[in-house]
């Protein structure tokens, strides 16, 4: 590697050289760059059929938030391009390992056994066109929780590839993630010491709101914190902690500021009810504490830095926050990644321990 | 200090969390009705022949029970059964004696559980909410002049909304407008915008309590399992309600208009607002009806109602949430005879000044709907 420039120095200085990046998104730039990854049957569909464009509407390219302007190659969609990735995010922030997170249009498709085909292409073009060539990569299994067996086939395919080391789930699917459907998906990731990640996205099966469907891009956006919030409730109160107590969790692209007014409500609401789910039997606080860990952007911060540290006081924990860039979507300008009032022993902790522990497989990788 | 240690509420804190030192205005008060007959004296005869016949028609699967069965029988305390009959709340005398006397309640703002604006046959649902307004107005508070109606309206028929609202506005018995917050589309949205009109001009502030149903899932991401979880998404959902109004431009043409969220706890208040700022700065370009950042709309434009009273697991943090949401937007509200209602004197686990104790108890919701 030659000599960081002078941002990339600045970066080290600040203590963001080393770390491990748990939310950077390649992007897959159409169904014509996955046609190798499909069998016969499917490259013939898609052909035939004219089948391109899987970008989720939740959150198109084209949008300046999904990618920074320094970081995005005009008439290009951003994160296609493993050299920008590589100079971007992995030379510019110093960063030893990072974990990629395609997101494709896989849970949004009806037709089972095409979404599993997709999400199967997805996995071997990530594997062949990007952790293949740059070995600071790891990747997220893209899985079909339309149908959990086939999901679970394909994260056994998957597993014995050390570099994948989470399953990737979206938040705004079309049921929420503590249902039972979804635990034999839960204990194939268990078994492998795979981690559950659930990113920002939508399918648009539900409404975005409970109220309806909103006008405005940042709305829905916002509401992603309120629907991770319902995911969590269904996490805790199906029992699936209970179930997989092994497992931890990952809310990529969340916020996390929200978590511990949420706890206050998710705990007050448990002790007034818990007799409908006997088999939660600490406190919901306790359960997502142990099992779920949150990435660091976007950080919806409050205003100043000695308000995050009253907040991260809130929290209570140094082990919940996992760096991330969100690399190249535009959470941040520059290298100010930190947000204001996080102490350097808490940075140390972001940046590698608390990811270390978070994603067993990493451990492995740099043993 | 960990969460842990916080769970302890200090002796000196459960002390002075004792009285309440002055008059209440409870912004969140569940009368009820003894049954949808009670409605009929103030409906067409044309309607009660509809009644009998095809009943409500709502986008929900049971006639009569919730898919989600509560904790309790009618939702309610098991000791607020009306000694003389009726489900909790359909008997003003016992309401008096349970809540109005016994907490020292001055005023007490009325939320009917019960709307025609989910009714699907749009007609019987105007008639319905026309209806429950002229119950209200006998039945209650032309009898306790403590109790303060809300103008029931059916939201989705927004010429009949401005109808009723205009034949009551300027009758001091009814004190704010009121909509189910489930309605067919988010309540920011044009549609509903005339109703917004008519309450700035009549001085009516909106009440938007956790209600009604729209067919849409509780969350985005699908149908929960269980009540406890249901508890919970509906207070999720009104903080989607206040993300609405704000970034459709709802204060921005209606730069006098006052929502209170009720019964959606506040603490979220935040981090909502933080996040919408936020996202903001890159999505505004999309938005260019808005001339302040949506924190802004939250610190100006909206209130809170207290209950359920969110309880921090470190009595002292709510006291740095309250900063961040600003003294002033919060509304004191029992939620009575609900299972989870807040008792005056016990709600906050924090020790409040007498100051504090008066805009939260009294003040700012006798600002809010420009009480006497």
């Amino acid at each position: 590697m030659s000599q960081p420039a002078a941002h990339i120095a600045q970066g080290i200085a600040q203590g963001i050289a080393g770390g491990i990046d748990c939310d950077v998104h390649p992007a897959i730039p159409g169904m014509a760059a996955l046609l190798p990854y499909l069998d016969p049957y499917w490259q013939e569909q898609v052909a035939v059929r004219g089948i391109d464009g899987l970008d989720l509407s939740s959150f198109p390219p084209q949008m300046a938030a999904h990618g920074r302007a320094d970081w995005r190659d005009k008439g290009e969609k951003p994160g296609t391009s493993l050299a920008r990735l590589r100079a971007d995010a992995l030379d510019g922030f110093g960063t030893q390992l990072a974990i990629c997170n395609p997101l494709y249009g896989v849970l949004a498709i009806y037709n089972e056994h095409f979404a599993a085909a997709l999400a199967r292409a997805i996995n071997a073009w990530l594997a062949a066109e990007w952790l293949d060539r740059e070995s600071r990569l790891r990747g997220s299994i893209t899985v079909a929780t339309q149908n959990p067996e086939l999901a679970v086939d394909e994260i056994e395919r998957c597993a014995t590839d050390p570099r994948f080391v989470q399953v990737l789930l979206l938040n705004q699917g079309d049921t929420p993630l503590g249902n039972r459907r979804f635990w034999p998906i839960y204990a194939a990731a268990e078994r492998h010491g795979l981690s559950i990640g659930i990113h920002a996205g939508s399918i648009f099966r539900h409404a975005t709101t409970s109220n309806g469907w909103p006008s405005y891009h940042l709305e829905d956006y916002a509401a992603h914190a309120q629907s991770f919030q319902s995911n969590l409730l269904s996490l805790v109160h199906e029992g699936a902690f209970t179930r997989h107590p092994g497992l931890i969790f990952v809310m990529i692209e969340s916020g996390f500021t929200w978590l511990p007014t949420f706890l206050w409500r998710a705990n007050k609401t448990w002790r007034g009810v818990r007799a409908e789910v006997p088999w939660v039997d600490r406190p919901p606080s306790e359960y997502i504490r142990d099992h779920v860990r949150f990435t660091l952007q976007p950080t919806d911060a409050p205003p100043t830095g000695a308000d995050m540290a009253r907040l991260l006081a809130m929290i209570g924990r140094d082990n919940m926050l996992l760096f991330s860039t969100d690399y190249p979507h535009w959470q941040f300008d520059g290298d100010n990644v930190w947000p204001d009032g996080f102490s350097n022993a808490l940075k140390r902790r972001v940046l590698r321990d608390n990811p270390m522990n978070a994603y067993p497989r990493l451990k492995e990788a740099l043993q | 200090m960990t969460p842990e240690d916080g769970r302890i509420i200090p002796a000196e804190a459960q002390a002075n969390a004792s009285r309440v030192k002055q008059k209440v205005i409870d912004c969140d008060v569940h009368h009820a009705l003894r049954s949808g007959r009670d409605l009929l004296p103030y409906m067409a005869t044309r309607w009660h022949a509809h009644l009998e016949e095809f009943g409500r028609r709502r986008p929900v699967p049971f006639i009569a029970s919730s898919p989600y069965p509560k904790t309790a029988p009618a939702l309610s305390r098991t000791d607020s059964w009306p000694p003389n009959g009726g489900p909790p709340g359909s008997d003003l005398a016992f309401l008096q004696e349970q809540l109005l006397d016994r907490y020292n309640i001055e005023y007490g703002m009325l939320h009917l559980l019960m709307s025609g604006m989910d009714e699907r046959n749009q007609d019987f649902g105007n008639a319905t909410c026309s209806a429950i307004n002229d119950w209200q107005y006998e039945n209650w508070t032309q009898k306790d002049q403590r109790l303060k109606a809300a103008i029931v309206v059916p939201g989705e028929d927004p010429p009949a909304a401005v109808r009723e609202i205009a034949r009551w506005a300027g009758n001091p018995d009814f004190a704010q407008v009121s909509m189910v917050t489930h309605a067919i589309e988010p309540l920011g949205r044009r549609r509903y915008w005339p109703i917004y009109e008519a309450a700035q001009a009549h001085n009516l502030p909106i009440g938007l309590h956790s209600s009604g149903n729209n067919g849409h899932a509780v969350t985005g991401t699908g149908w929960c399992g269980f009540y406890v979880e249901e508890q919970h998404n509906v207070a999720l959902s009104q903080q989607q309600l206040a993300i609405s109004l704000v970034c459709e431009g709802v204060f921005e043409r209606f730069p006098k208009l006052k929502a209170v969220i009720i019964e959606a706890g506040y603490v979220w208040v935040p981090s909502v607002a933080w996040r919408l700022d936020q996202h903001y700065k890159r999505m505004h370009r999309e938005m260019p009806h808005l001339t302040r950042k949506p924190s802004d709309y939250f610190r100006s434009h909206l209130w809170y109602s207290s209950q359920p009273a969110d309880e921090p697991e470190r009595p002292e943090d709510l006291r740095t949430v309250l900063d961040w949401i600003g003294w002033d937007r919060l509304l004191f509200s029992t939620d009575y005879p609900h299972w989870d209602m807040d008792n005056p004197e016990q709600a906050f686990k924090l020790r409040l000044s007498e100051a504090e104790q008066k805009m939260i108890y009294n003040e700012n919701a006798r600002a809010v709907y420009g009480l006497a």
